[in-house]
This record gives structure tokens, C-alpha cells and sequence, in this order.
């Protein structure tokens, strides 16, 4: 299917960035007119996905995250988030509900929130090349909403 | 991000506003802990009225919190938790650990 819109950013792996990505992906979203409950949950999956890149693909330096967007006619949108950091060894090991190898206070449940809150999520990652996770959520059809 | 500690007989109250992710988890952990250790209160409130938004590194710093308060004998509040805060903390089994009200706390110390 082809996407009726798109939109792509870069932006550099600083925590300070993990607000601006996630509200970026809520407003190029806006113009479907999604639920509150549905905006919510993108921001959250995308701030999950964009604080993975920062605390674990780029743990040891400061690097580039691509995000794009894509909106389908059926009201699906779906996000990629990329980074060219350290991979995945495990990903299914990675995807297990308070699985983490961050230590301090993270909780192990970034790919649990990430699943719970879009309909579809796939990691496709390479040791020492990097990781992007695909994000896909489709939204509800409401009387008098876009797209 | 915006923390107000309010300390009233023997309950600590924290108060968060904004928006909590692993930028902003890091300086609220180290302020509410240091009111921790100083006074040692018998009830920590994380009271988040004001809280637009939270993912996993909030639930990251209640458990953190539920550490700290525990570890000086102290019980751990999370009250005012907004729809979209209350559906993370519910993921992560959180309401096993801490008493959460969606609505107020009845052990308000804060303003």
C-alpha cells in the first residue's frame, strides 16, 4: 500500500531530544484526528522506541536517530525508528517483559509498552550496524475525522 | 522537571509536573530521595496531578521510589494517575508494589 503522507527527521541521540521526538510523531499524526487514547499511546511507543536508541543503541556516544512516518489510506500509521548503534544480540530475549542489560532504574519494559500500546511491533537489528523498530497502529474511524 | 516536596508530620509528599521520561527520571530521583534519607517519613506520595505524560523510565522511578521509601520502613503512595499514566503502571504490575489511586490521596500532605 502506498502511504498517503510521510514525514522523516534526524535527530542526534540527546535525552533532551526523547519530548521533541515523540511530540513530532503526536503532530504529524494530528491531522488523522486520532482519539486521545490514541495519541497518547503513539507518543509513549515513540518515546519508548527513541529512550532504547539513547540508554542502549548509542550507550557510549552521542549519534543519529531516524525517525519517518507514514499515514495509509485505512488510517494505519507506521513508524520507524532507527539507529546505526550497537544491535541486538537477542531480540527476543531483548523483547521479554523486565529483560534489561541497562541496570540503574530502568524498568526492562520498553518493547512491553511499545507492544501493549500499537497494534504491530518488528525489530529488525544487526550486531554493530544498528536496529529499527517498526511501529504500526491503526487508528479508529470516527464520524468526521481526516484522512 | 518540576518536582514540589512538601514534608507534613511523618508524610512526604512529591509532587511532579511535566513530563516524566528517562531526561527528566534522573534529577526527580535524586531530589526526592535526598527528602527521603533526611527526614525518614513512615509515608512517601508520589502525587502526579500535574504529570502530563509518563513511560517505562516513570515506572523505573516508582520502583526506585518503593526501594527507597521501604528502605526506611516507609509506604509508598502514587496518587492523581491520568488514564494514559495509570495504563503503563498497570503493565509493569506496579499495583502490586504501591498503593495507586486514580483519584486523590486520602493521605494528602501536599498543597
Amino acid at each position: 500500500m502506498k502511504a498517503v503522507n510521510e514525514f522523516k527527521m534526524t535527530l542526534m541521540s540527546c535525552s533532551s531530544n526523547e519530548s521533541f521526538a515523540r511530540v513530532a510523531v503526536a503532530a504529524f499524526i494530528a491531522q488523522l484526528d486520532p482519539t486521545v487514547e490514541e495519541i497518547s499511546d503513539i507518543k509513549t511507543a515513540v518515546s519508548e522506541a527513541v529512550t532504547n536508541c539513547i540508554v542502549h543503541a548509542y550507550s557510549e556516544r552521542i549519534d543519529k536517530i531516524y525517525i519517518s512516518v507514514a499515514i495509509f489510506s485505512d488510517r494505519t500509521v507506521r513508524i520507524k525508528i532507527r539507529d546505526t548503534g550497537c544491535g541486538i544480540p537477542d531480540i527476543s530475549k531483548a523483547m521479554e517483559p523486565l529483560f534489561t542489560t541497562a541496570g540503574g532504574e530502568r524498568a526492562g519494559l520498553g518493547f512491553a509498552v511499545m507492544q501493549s500500546f500499537t497494534d504491530k511491533v518488528q525489530v529488525r537489528s544487526h550486531i554493530g550496524k544498528g536496529t529499527t523498530v517498526t511501529l504500526t497502529k491503526r487508528l479508529s474511524f470516527r464520524a468526521g475525522a481526516n484522512g | 522537571m518540576p518536582v514540589t516536596i512538601d514534608l507534613t508530620g511523618e508524610v512526604l509528599t512529591a509532587r511532579l509536573s511535566g513530563e516524566l521520561d528517562h531526561h527528566a527520571a534522573c534529577s526527580v530521583r535524586q531530589q526526592i530521595d535526598e527528602q527521603i534519607g533526611e527526614h525518614r517519613p513512615t509515608m512517601v506520595i508520589l502525587d502526579f496531578r500535574d504529570l502530563t505524560f509518563m513511560d517505562s523510565s516513570g515506572i523505573g522511578l516508582v520502583m526506585g521510589r518503593y526501594k527507597a521509601a521501604s528502605a526506611v520502613g516507609a509506604e509508598l503512595h502514587v496518587c492523581n494517575t491520568s488514564p494514559q499514566i495509570y495504563k503503563v503502571m498497570r503493565l509493569s504490575g506496579l499495583d502490586r508494589l504501591a498503593v495507586i489511586d486514580k483519584g486523590g490521596c486520602k493521605y494528602e500532605g501536599g498543597k
